[in-house]
């Protein structure tokens, strides 16, 4: 089983949740498309989507939500 | 009055720190854990640590904020821009605690950060105002008052200021979604995801007059600031005086401004926000309860040191500024250098600065706590330094500003300085024709 990564294109806080009370973007186990937004990276009071760059089931987070993250870091792990 | 706490971080509680000096009051720093180094630290006489990183456990965090002010015994608090500048319950919270608060009274802080009771203390004080609504807003009341009002509309967080939380919706669908992306602004800015709505004036300028009130009934204003260079609503440059701008509806303006720091028995400095639509009229926005990021426009073009003015205000000294005492004199242009990469979005562009050289000579300032070897933390707002010009003309100060932007050196990270060397380049910005979608409009961002 092939594994993919989803990284997070900036520095920040991660974000699993659109909110604090609103449901996580994606679950564990849960499939997606390229595209999918799957968290969310805080950076100087600003917000921006991480998204899915390929398809595949969400495997596991590598971060939690408030974790510190850097540019470039993996924070899902996809299978096919 | 003698020991003051600086309830903030970087280039404005330099600024708070630097009045205080001059005025030969004993500052208290607080910080971060990512901002144990950080210029505001080293520089006042006393600091202390008030929590992790993210702003919510430092910067926002009241409870250690006041007992940081208890352990070292300040007498005053100065809560700068942004982060609690604006939080009526942490002014409640100084008040309790025996602390003076550097700014207005917690009620007029409350009756202006509640922006559809701040329109209807507008209006009573004849003050125009933009068609909208009041009040926290359920997206089904957002629905039907744009309906009313007509579209396109502005949903902002009712605890805004600064731009943050404000979402632009054409149609019903966008609002859907703007409601809830400008509540989750709105929430992680404020603590308060609670919204109102009013009607996007189009193609606006934003012309604010700076005042300034004695708490007991008595105000003053220090003419205005053109504020209508903006991307998203986050102001880049800001000059005094606002060009092109009918004297009669300066006139008009600046002493509405007065009129309604008046009516609301304000105390220290404050800004009251117009938008002037294409027939020239104005309409009233909002009040920021605090001291500006962009003050120093005014100060260079007036003298007067508005953190001074509001040390002295908050001192329970007599208001010695009469309004005839204002009198501006030549132009003053501030340019924002926001640590982000205007060729990539305007990225936000954190990191360590490696090298480091500022431009100086004449009628130059500038407000900036960044050093050579400095790192631009992630977790707090991008702007780094202000540029802040003074010419004895508009010309003059443009040349000023083309001049001093092309001597600093910042290396490391990507700055807003190609941005406004672009600005400086552009005919309707030198002919001061322009309003807050001319960004937008002419490419430049």
């Amino acid at each position: 089983m092939a594994e993919k990564t989803i990284k997070s294109p900036l520095p920040g806080t991660f974000w699993r949740r659109p909110n604090p009370t609103s449901d996580p973007f994606v679950a564990e186990g849960e499939a997606v498309e390229p595209g999918k937004v799957v968290g969310l990276v805080e950076i100087m009071k600003s917000f921006h989507e991480v998204r899915a760059e390929d398809s595949g089931v969400v495997e596991r987070f590598l971060v939690d939500s408030e974790d510190t993250v850097e540019a470039g870091q993996d924070v899902v792990v996809l299978t096919d | 009055m003698q020991k003051i706490l600086v309830a903030n971080r970087a280039e404005v509680a330099l600024r708070i720190i630097r009045a205080c000096r001059e005025l030969g009051l004993d500052t208290v720093a607080v910080y971060s854990t990512a901002d144990a180094t950080a210029r505001h630290v080293r520089v006042a006489d006393e600091a202390v640590c008030v929590g992790k990183p993210a702003a919510r456990d430092s910067y926002l965090n009241i409870g250690a904020l006041i007992d940081a002010a208890r352990r070292t015994g300040a007498e005053a608090v100065h809560p700068g821009y942004g982060f609690l500048a604006e939080n009526a319950a942490f002014a409640r919270a100084c008040e309790e605690a025996g602390l003076i608060w550097v700014g207005p009274s917690p009620a007029a802080i409350d009756q202006m950060g509640d922006k559809a009771v701040a329109r209807e203390l507008a209006r009573s004080a004849g003050v125009p105002v933009v068609p909208g609504t009041a009040g926290t807003l359920t997206l089904k009341e957002a629905l039907r008052t744009a309906e009313d009002v007509g579209y396109p509309v502005m949903v902002k967080a009712v605890a805004g200021g600064g731009g943050r939380g404000i979402r632009v919706a054409d149609d019903p669908e966008e609002l859907r979604s703007c409601v809830v992306a400008a509540a989750r602004e709105a929430e992680a800015a404020f603590g308060d995801d609670s919204l109102y709505l009013e009607k996007l004036v189009v193609n606006p300028r934003h012309v604010e007059v700076q005042v300034l009130g004695d708490g007991q009934g008595g105000a003053i204003h220090l003419y205005e600031r053109e504020c209508s260079l903006q991307r998203r609503r986050q102001k880049l440059l800001e000059e005094s005086p606002a060009p092109n701008l009918d004297p009669q509806t300066r006139a008009a303006m600046c002493s509405a401004g007065a009129r309604l720091a008046a009516a609301v028995d304000y105390a220290s400095a404050g800004t009251v926000e117009f938008i002037v639509d294409a027939s020239g009229d104005f309409h009233f926005i909002e009040m920021n309860t605090r001291i500006q990021v962009e003050h120093p426009v005014t100060e260079m073009v007036t003298g007067i040191d508005l953190v001074k003015e509001q040390l002295r205000i908050a001192a329970g000294e007599p208001f010695d500024v009469l309004q005839d005492d204002v009198a501006p004199r030549g132009w003053a242009i501030e340019f924002r250098l926001n640590a982000e990469d205007p060729a990539a979005g305007f990225l936000p562009s954190p990191g360590e600065i490696t090298a480091l050289e500022l431009p100086g000579g004449p009628g130059v300032r500038i407000d900036t706590a960044i050093y050579a070897g400095y790192h631009v933390p992630p977790f707090y707002d991008s702007l780094i330094a202000k540029l802040i010009v003074w010419g004895r003309d508009r010309d003059e100060a443009i040349a000023r500003g083309r001049r001093a932007l092309s001597e600093f050196r910042i290396d490391g990270i990507k700055t807003t300085i190609p941005f406004h060397l672009r600005v400086l380049g552009e005919p309707s910005f030198l002919a001061g024709e322009y309003h807050t979608d001319s960004v937008a409009e002419l490419a430049l961002a």
